[in-house]
């Protein structure tokens, strides 16, 4: 439980916008351990997306430096981080980002192409039980454009559980859904960290930050709130105190 | 696949009617006999007294066997020794003349049989009183619609078996009627009617309109060997050849040829246009796919690669439809509107070539510039 799986040390993002400087992430410094549900809020402008973009080695910061699983991520060049993302990061983004008019099984399987340990065989099977695994074992051979978004976000997050991360990097991930449906990822998300799943969970919304375990909250790119949440609400719950649908 | 199917097809129907009108115009020209070579007796002196070519002597057998045995550029030859006369078949008579040549004289006029067939060299070696006549005879001999095959006619009391009769030919650009004519072996002609040795004129046809300037030296240089002719004596016979005629065949062809290019490049032009758009417009449009592919870990030469093959994949089994299709459309004109298409491989080729070339190009163009984003504003993009 103690292992740590993100390490940040005094991590800033410059960027720069014509003349002008912008200092997106002034000196960031915090530790995930394996099997915690962070939530990182913040409003617009706050850093939280360029923060993400870091956790998720899609970008490098200007100093300071981040090691996820003891792995340094600052020296690394393209091709590396992209096989450390292959290898350690599953992917929630909010617009589910599936490719149009191709199974869910075969969107599942993605990650594990750019993995030559697996074989089609075992891909196949991994795909298939990642699916299992958020209850849309029922739907493997649905084309993405046949999917509702609940059924879509689903299937993103089996994609981003089929390579067995350490970390999944969630992105407003509800944040095109309806209430229930996101109450019902929600569900799924709680489930996936009684399992010892480290997730973070990038969002906006207060309200959601309540399901998970630590609350991190940066504001100005810099963090103004980081602590334990000590009471965690279950979603299911939740959920079923909702309105009953009509239909 | 759709812009390189039509893309392709275009060129190939385009290349294929230019083609074939490029050659049935060539083929209308030599239809006229461009290459056909005359060779007379020149008109020499005797005793200070200028002679008509046709009772000078100075040809012989010999030079038309020299001619048919030692040239290169000569394809078909014949001796040619006429008569003038009355044609006389029961109460109806005609005046013309009859020529003694041998059977290629037919294809060196582009003269065709309509009914019967031609002498056998067989019935040349024999001297056979056989003759075929042309359309203008059989109307003015058997006026009553009779048929001329087998009839016997007399030339000069000689009677001589009509054993084939020739497609009317019409008038030729002098005014002179084509299918007044009568044709009988040369042995014939020579020993039965002239009682003579020597030959009046050969005709020969170049093996093809460009070679005819090359052929006509080549007969001069062998006749003036066979005549034993010094450097400073004159030519005893005249070589022509058809110089308006393959003069224009030639400006003709030059002029089809430039027009063909023209329709090549425009169409080839317009097509890989199409496609570079198509191409284009496809893969930027799946930027974001290539941006989620980069974030959950393709590398950039992975992205290349699956982009590289699909491009190669749809250009190749596009161009392929494509030259189906072309080749189908070319043959529905073909039987359609019976235009004439000749389909040349290397338009064929090029129009593949070219289209798979563009297509692959712009396949692989826009993944390389995306796989060259950052993941994070690839998956962005709109």
């Amino acid at each position: 439980m103690n292992k740590s799986i993100i390490r940040l040390e005094n991590m800033k993002r410059n960027f720069q916008v014509g003349d002008e400087t912008v200092h997106a992430l002034r000196g960031i410094s915090f530790s995930i351990n394996e099997g915690e549900f962070v939530s990182i809020m913040g409003t617009s402008g706050s850093g939280k997306s360029t923060l993400l973009n870091l956790l998720g080695c899609l970008d490098t910061p200007t100093g300071g430096e981040y090691f996820l699983d003891d792995i340094a991520v600052s020296s690394m060049n393209k091709n590396q981080r992209s096989t450390l993302r292959n290898r350690k990061i599953g992917f929630v983004f909010q617009s589910y980002n599936l490719l149009p008019k191709t199974t869910a099984l075969e969107n599942v399987e993605l990650p594990l192409q750019y993995n030559p340990d697996y074989s089609s065989k075992e891909r196949r099977e991994k795909a298939t039980k990642a699916l299992d695994d958020v209850g849309l074992s029922d739907r493997l051979y649905h084309k993405s454009n046949q999917m509702s978004g609940g059924q879509m976000q689903r299937v993103a997050i089996a994609r981003a559980l089929v390579n067995d991360p350490v970390l999944i990097l969630a992105d407003e991930a509800t944040g095109n859904l309806d209430t229930r449906t996101a109450y019902e990822i929600m569900v799924l998300f709680q489930e996936l960290h009684q399992k010892g799943r480290t997730i973070i969970f990038v969002t906006h919304n207060p309200e959601l930050a309540a399901f998970t375990s630590r609350n991190i909250v940066l504001r100005d790119g810099r963090i103004i709130k980081d602590e334990a949440n000590g009471k965690i609400e279950s979603a299911k719950i939740m959920l079923e105190n909702l309105p009953k649908q009509e239909d | 696949m759709l812009g390189i199917i039509i893309g392709v097809a275009s060129v190939i129907t385009m290349l294929a009617i230019g083609q074939g009108s490029k050659k049935s115009i060539q083929a209308q020209i030599s239809e006229m006999g461009s290459n056909m070579i005359m060779i007379q007796p020149g008109a020499g002196m005797m005793g200070g007294v200028r002679q008509s070519s046709s009772d000078m002597q100075s040809l012989k057998l010999e030079d038309y066997y020299s001619i048919l045995n030692k040239t290169k550029y000569i394809g078909d030859c014949s001796p040619s020794v006429n008569s003038n006369g009355q044609f006389i078949s029961g109460g109806n008579n005609y005046p013309s003349s009859i020529s003694g040549v041998n059977p290629e004289y037919l294809s060196i006029r582009k003269l065709t049989i309509d009914h019967g067939n031609i002498f056998s060299n067989q019935q040349v070696a024999s001297a056979a009183k056989v003759c075929i006549v042309g359309k203008t005879i059989i109307k003015n001999l058997f006026p009553n619609g009779d048929d001329p095959l087998g009839k016997i006619i007399r030339f000069n009391k000689i009677p001589f078996t009509i054993i084939g009769t020739l497609k009317e030919k019409g008038y030729n650009s002098m005014g002179m009627d084509q299918d007044n004519i009568v044709l009988a072996p040369y042995t014939t002609i020579q020993k039965r009617v002239l009682a003579i040795t020597y030959i009046q004129g050969i005709f020969a046809s170049a093996l093809s309109e460009d070679v005819t300037t090359k052929a006509t030296s080549e007969i001069e240089t062998l006749l003036r060997e066979n005549h034993k002719l010094k450097a400073t004596d004159q030519d005893d016979f005249n070589v022509r050849s058809q110089q308006e005629l393959s003069t224009m065949l030639t400006s003709t062809t030059d002029i089809l040829t430039i027009l063909l290019a023209c329709i090549a490049g425009i169409s080839l032009l317009v097509g890989g246009i199409g496609i570079m758009n198509i191409m284009y417009v496809s893969v930027t449009e799946r930027t974001r796919e290539i941006g989620l592919r980069m974030s959950i870990g393709a590398k950039g030469s992975d992205i290349l690669s699956q982009f590289l093959i699909e491009a190669i994949l749809i250009s190749f089994t596009g161009g392929i439809i494509g030259i189906l299709i072309g080749i189908g459309a070319s043959f529905l004109i073909k039987f359609g509107i019976k235009w004439p298409i000749s389909i040349q491989p290397y338009s064929v080729l090029l129009s593949f070539v070219v289209c798979t070339i563009t297509g692959v190009f712009f396949g692989w163009y826009p993944a390389k510039k995306a796989s060259e984003l950052d993941p994070i504003e690839a998956i962005r993009y709109e």
